[in-house]
């Protein structure tokens, strides 16, 4: 296992910022044994970051990387995958780069339905700042700028991007690391817009304010809001309150946008279109 | 040029940009639809799939500007079109590109502001946004033609300057030349001078992506071509990762600003009218200047010597160009669409040498000739 890490980091990156306990490690090498099994080539990989401590990933990983601005890995991403559509993009976002600042181009990436994959590091906050309530904060949850509970009711992101037009969308946690790399090695190989998200801690903030201080509180916590996603369909409306359906939610087949940009090419060429 | 391949057309200054950029090599646009831009997106909408470039309309400019820095790191040169409220948005992304030293265009035809302001009126309002709209010390480097043919031109000269200093260029139009149709001479690209990035030619294990040559400027690697390296908007070493190494910072962030300002004989355009023997000088630059040409001959129809620098570098500055002519003239007039933003580089560098004084006008239209002339008089009448 060691061995498939180290073929794909940058060690002279290490050691890296993150906190002891953090999820973004194991996503980290979800991600690199779902590429691992593909059997790419590093330089066909690109990948893309926004803003955050989950976004550092791409700073540690020898692909063509890009570490870019708060919540817009996705348009970079896309410029990159429509100017050369052999590479294979990945974004890596937060879930306030993703949902928040971001939430825009998340929505139009799946509706265009490019073939990126996106994998979103959910740990329900803004990490990097210290902890204040993003839009993955549960209801009811402390954040410290919800020193009295956040109000605002959290984004299902998952249901989000299979309505706006994905073509695979997937949900797991860090708790089920071998789940995420089987759901992110699905996303890599769809062709069309993927997401992968995936449920992870941040003791340092979310844990601190929300009595899960130790990563291991926040892994038991993972766990106990976890539900299989044929599960939670059985659930009353009351019962899925507090949990969190994990599986896979979507998987079809749809025209990917770089093939279809290949056919607005020809009619131009044939002189077709209303020009 | 030889008259046989150029070709003579009407065309409106945004579609003339079009076909600058077309012949510049741009192969890559993303935009948003804004007024007075708009025309640039659809001609690249048009013209783009039939040679196999890429045009997309994103959901906003933010993601207009950050596609087309993605796609110029796959090695296409890129460009984005849009105006103020629109331009505002681009920011964050500019100095992203500026810092990771990402060839590309930014076409900026203005309108008055601030917020939506007025749409469908000329104005210079940018020029200050143009060199300091993102934050923190970064190069930049801004182009204002004057008229369609030049726009033609100056948006070649745009896309050269991006892709030799690796930066950000923004070409700034106003709302009467972006739709003013003119006579434009469309060259062939034979007889353009095309500049394309530098790229890397060491061994792969060997590549320090943003180790500059001697001219400042780090050669460049297509994303995909087996050059792994990584790119962020932190402050970063020559090998690419973030540092907190003071020297490296310093010396970083210097080289970054220095590419520009000190390649400023290269980059810095202008053209001169009747300066020779002139007592008076008009400094003007975009529409403006034109107008400025038309009142240089009517004031020295009444035997004033009045002469014209006209900037069509906007950005960087410079600042001898305007202190011999501070020394030479006894007035300098500054004409602008904006409240005075030129005006107070033009003061800074004439250090006293000459009196300077503005002209300004923001109502929406466009100086003439004659206000110009009358504000000469005035000012020798004093
Ligand atoms: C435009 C902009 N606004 C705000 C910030 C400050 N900022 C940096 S990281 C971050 C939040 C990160 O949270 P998340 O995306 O959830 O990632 P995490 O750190 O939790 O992994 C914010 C708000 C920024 N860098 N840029
Ligand atoms: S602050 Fe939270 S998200 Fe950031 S590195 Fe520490 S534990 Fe991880």
């Amino acid at each position: 296992m060691k061995n498939v890490i180290e073929k794909y980091i940058r060690k002279e990156m290490f050691p890296h910022i993150w906190c002891p306990g953090c999820g973004n490690g194991i996503v980290l090498g979800a991600l690199i044994r779902a590429i691992d099994s593909l059997g790419w080539e590093k330089d066909e990989v690109a990948m893309v970051s926004g803003i955050g401590c989950s976004s550092r990933i791409t700073g540690y990983v020898d692909f063509n990387t890009m570490n870019t601005t708060h919540g817009r890995a996705l348009p970079f991403a896309t410029g990159i995958k429509m100017s050369n559509p052999k590479l294979k993009v990945i974004a890596v976002m937060g879930d306030g780069d993703c949902a928040a600042i971001g939430g825009n181009h998340f929505i139009h990436a799946a509706r265009r339905n490019i073939d990126i994959t996106a994998v979103i590091i959910n740990n329900m906050i803004y990490g990097m700042t210290g902890g204040q309530y993003s839009p993955m904060t549960p209801t009811g949850k402390f954040g410290s700028t919800a020193p009295y509970g956040n109000i605002d009711q959290n984004f299902d992101l998952s249901a989000l991007a299979a309505s706006a037009g994905a073509s695979y969308v997937a949900r797991s946690s860090i708790y089920n690391p071998n789940q995420g790399t089987r759901f992110i090695k699905k996303a890599l190989s769809k062709k069309g817009f993927s997401v992968v998200e995936i449920i992870s801690d941040c003791p340092i903030s979310y844990g601190r304010m929300n009595k899960l201080r130790t990563p291991v509180k926040m892994m038991e916590w993972i766990k106990s809001i976890s539900v299989p996603k044929k599960t939670w369909e059985k659930l009353s409306v009351e019962e899925k309150k507090d949990k969190i359906p994990m599986g896979e939610f979507l998987d079809i087949c749809i025209p990917e946008y770089t093939d279809k940009y290949k056919e607005v090419c020809a009619i131009a060429q044939e002189g077709g279109g209303n020009e | 040029m030889s008259d046989e391949k150029q070709i003579v057309k009407i065309l409106q200054g945004n579609e003339a940009c079009v076909e600058g950029a077309l012949l510049a090599g741009i192969r890559f646009f993303a935009g948003y639809p804004i007024t007075p831009a708009s025309e640039i997106a659809e001609g690249m909408a048009r013209r783009l799939p039939k040679i196999d470039g890429k045009f997309m309309q994103m959901e906003d400019e933010i993601a207009s500007m950050a596609a087309v820095i993605g796609a110029s790191l796959t090695g296409l040169k890129a460009m984005t079109a849009s105006s103020g409220p629109g331009i505002c948005l681009k920011q964050e992304n500019i100095g992203f590109a500026a810092i990771g030293e990402i060839p590309c265009v930014i076409v900026n035809a203005q309108r008055g502001g601030p917020s939506t302001g007025l749409p469908t009126k000329p104005s210079q309002g940018d020029v200050m946004q143009a060199r300091w709209g993102t934050h923190g010390d970064h190069p930049m480097i801004a182009l204002a033609p004057s008229d369609v043919n030049e726009i033609l031109e100056i948006t070649v000269k745009a896309v050269n300057f991006s892709e030799k200093y690796r930066t950000p260029v923004m070409l700034l139009l106003d709302e009467v030349i972006a739709h003013m149709r003119e006579k434009v001479n469309i060259p062939s690209r034979e007889q353009l001078e095309i500049i394309d990035r530098k790229k890397t030619n060491v061994k792969k294990d060997e590549f320090l992506p943003f180790k500059a040559d001697e001219d400042m400027v780090p050669p460049m690697a297509d994303f995909g071509s087996g050059y792994r390296y990584h790119v962020t908007g932190l402050v970063h070493n020559e090998k690419g990762y973030p540092t907190s190494d003071a020297e490296e910072i310093d010396k970083f962030l210097r080289r970054l600003s220095n590419k520009v300002e000190l390649n400023k004989k290269d980059i810095v355009i202008k053209e001169e009218y009747s300066l020779d023997d002139a007592k008076i000088a008009i400094v003007a630059y975009g529409s403006v200047a034109r107008a400025a040409q038309r009142t240089v001959k009517l004031a020295r129809e009444k035997g004033i010597k009045v002469g014209l620098l006209k900037l069509i570098t906007l950005w960087p500055f410079d600042d001898d160009l305007i202190n011999q002519l501070a020394s030479q003239v006894d007035l300098i007039v500054v004409p602008e669409m904006n409240l005075g933003q030129m005006v107070r580089e033009v003061q800074r560098a004439a250090q006293g040498k000459s009196r300077v004084i503005s002209y300004t006008r923001i109502d929406g239209d466009l100086i003439n000739p004659i206000e110009i002339l009358e504000k000469i008089e005035e000012e020798m009448s004093q």
